[in-house]
């Protein structure tokens, strides 16, 4: 306190040693100034306030507004650009796939073809082949059949010959004839 | 705020009675005004410590509503964004209160409201002088939106502001009784606003001194010392509450001079 | 111990903060319980419930400040 040293009483409200007699706040000398720096200050801050402060942050707080909007426009049409993107890309993809099924049944169509006319030509090859087996098979078979007639008639008429009879050709051959189909 | 081991003064029981017990309490010594030059009196023109705390609200809301937003970052800088936080917070108030037509009132509301706390918080610094403390100060605040108000009522609304205090949906003869009663709640307002104010910020100063007294005594110090961090932690509430309540009850009571039918 | 009237005087006025208290008080703890029933218009109530706060301790405070004036005006 810069009274305390001080042992003249400077104002009505201390006491000599300045301390407060009563409530300062109370105290009537010295209302008029605290409402004298009161206004001064409060003229000082409105002035701040409404000629520098409150403006400008309005100011701020529109341009962000503006801004913000601007963005999220920009940010709409950026995902309507995507969406469009997308789409085009899925319809790329779906003509794709169309073309790459009709070209593979393409393929196996030409394939078949091919295939069909080389099956026929085998088909015919080994048919032919068959036939001429199935010929030479049965050629063999019927020099096959005489050969044992032969030998059979040659046989019999050595036996008949061996058991002391005798036999005409016409004969043995009926026999043997006979036996050959039972 | 220095203790004072013995004065003499005119109220000599109750100093005698302090100093013999040890305890020394001066709890409202920290509201005096004194000259910053000199020891002379303080008169009206003085500057004083009052002025110098003054200057420092005014620099403080300088330095956070100017110098803070001095970039105009679209992106705010963190002081930048305390002011807007502070612009936003009356704006919406004014807005949801009393409607969007007392929006051109918004910078004398803002300037009330930026300037109660402004002197609150910086009032919370030890070693500070409180200007809302001061009866005067803050019935100097309360009246002047008291007759700002009325006068605005009168302007814009002629007699039929009167109606304010005519209740048409009340009976017959209730009226002239009501009547009195709500021009009595009228003229009570900037009373019990000032009071309020000072009033709130003057105990809470009071209570944190008078444990502060307490701590002088060994014994009694580690409590003495939690309760002022108890009770400074309340006023940091406080301070931001008052300010609250003087801005919003400001609102309600200029909503009454713009729309005085209800 | 010494004193004088306007101590006891003082005193008896400094109840009338305890008394602004339960008002202070019951208004918190309505609002809760409203809050509590029915949270979503909680928020809308909060500038109502610290208007009433206010008028409730403003008489507190003025009993405070009849304190004061008695025991140093």
């Amino acid at each position: 306190m810069a009274t305390d040293t001080h042992e003249t009483v400077v104002s009505a409200c201390l006491d000599s040693h300045g301390g407060a007699i009563g409530m300062p706040q109370l105290c009537g000398e010295w209302i008029p100034h605290q409402i004298f720096w009161l206004l001064v200050a409060l003229a000082a801050t409105f002035f701040v306030m409404s000629r520098i402060a409150l403006p400008r942050i309005a100011a701020v707080l529109a341009e962000r507004s503006g801004t913000i909007t601007n963005d999220l426009a920009a940010a709409e049409e950026l995902k309507n650009k995507a969406a469009e993107a997308e789409a085009a890309y899925d319809k790329a993809l779906v003509d794709a796939r169309a073309q790459a099924q009709q070209i593979v049944a393409e393929a196996k169509a030409e394939i078949q073809a091919e295939l069909d006319v080389e099956l026929a030509k085998a088909d015919a090859q080994i048919a032919e082949k068959a036939a001429e087996s199935e010929k030479a098979i049965a050629e063999i078979r019927d020099g096959a059949v005489k050969s044992v007639t032969d030998v059979a008639k040659a046989t019999t008429k050595e036996l008949v010959a061996a058991m002391g009879g005798t036999a005409d050709a016409k004969t043995i051959t009926a026999a043997v004839t006979a036996r050959m189909k039972g | 705020m220095k203790l004072r081991k013995k004065r003499v003064t005119q109220v000599a029981t109750e100093t005698e009675a302090a100093s013999e017990g040890g305890l020394v309490f001066h709890p409202l010594d920290q509201f005096i005004p004194t000259s910053l030059f000199g020891d002379g009196a303080v008169h009206w023109y003085t500057p004083s410590n009052l002025t110098l705390w003054l200057a420092i609200l005014v620099l403080a809301v300088v330095g956070v509503f100017v110098l803070g937003s001095r970039g105009r970052g679209i992106v705010p800088s963190r002081i930048q964004s305390v002011g807007e936080l502070m612009y936003g917070f009356v704006y919406k108030m004014i807005e949801d209160v009393t409607g969007k037509d007392a929006v051109k009132y918004f910078p004398y509301i803002m300037t009330l409201f930026v300037f109660v706390l402004f002197a609150n918080y910086l009032a919370l610094l030890p070693m500070s002088y409180s200007p809302t403390s001061m009866i005067a100060i803050t019935a100097v605040l309360g009246f002047g939106v008291f007759i700002a108000i009325t006068v605005l009522g009168f302007v814009k609304h002629g007699t039929a502001f009167l109606g304010l205090f005519w209740m048409k949906d009340a009976p017959g003869f209730l009226r002239p009784i009501i009547a009195i009663i709500e021009v009595i709640s009228y003229f009570v307002r900037p009373v019990s606003l000032s009071i309020r104010l000072a009033g709130n910020i003057t105990a809470g100063h009071v209570v944190i001194k008078v444990f502060a007294g307490f701590a002088a005594l060994t014994l009694a110090s580690p409590a003495a010392i939690l309760g002022i961090v108890a009770i400074y932690g309340l006023e940091i509430l406080v301070a931001g509450i008052q300010a609250y309540v003087f801005t919003i009850l400001t609102c309600v009571y200029l909503k009454d001079a713009l729309h005085p039918a209800h | 111990m010494e004193g004088d009237i306007a101590s006891i005087g003082a005193g008896l006025a400094a109840i009338g903060s305890g008394i602004a208290a339960i008002g202070v008080g019951n208004v918190a703890g309505n609002y809760l319980a409203g809050a509590l029933r029915n949270p979503s218009a909680a928020a809308s109530q909060t500038a109502t419930l610290f208007i009433g706060l206010a008028f409730a301790e403003a008489l507190g405070i003025f009993s405070f400040l009849v304190a004061l004036l008695l025991k140093f005006a």
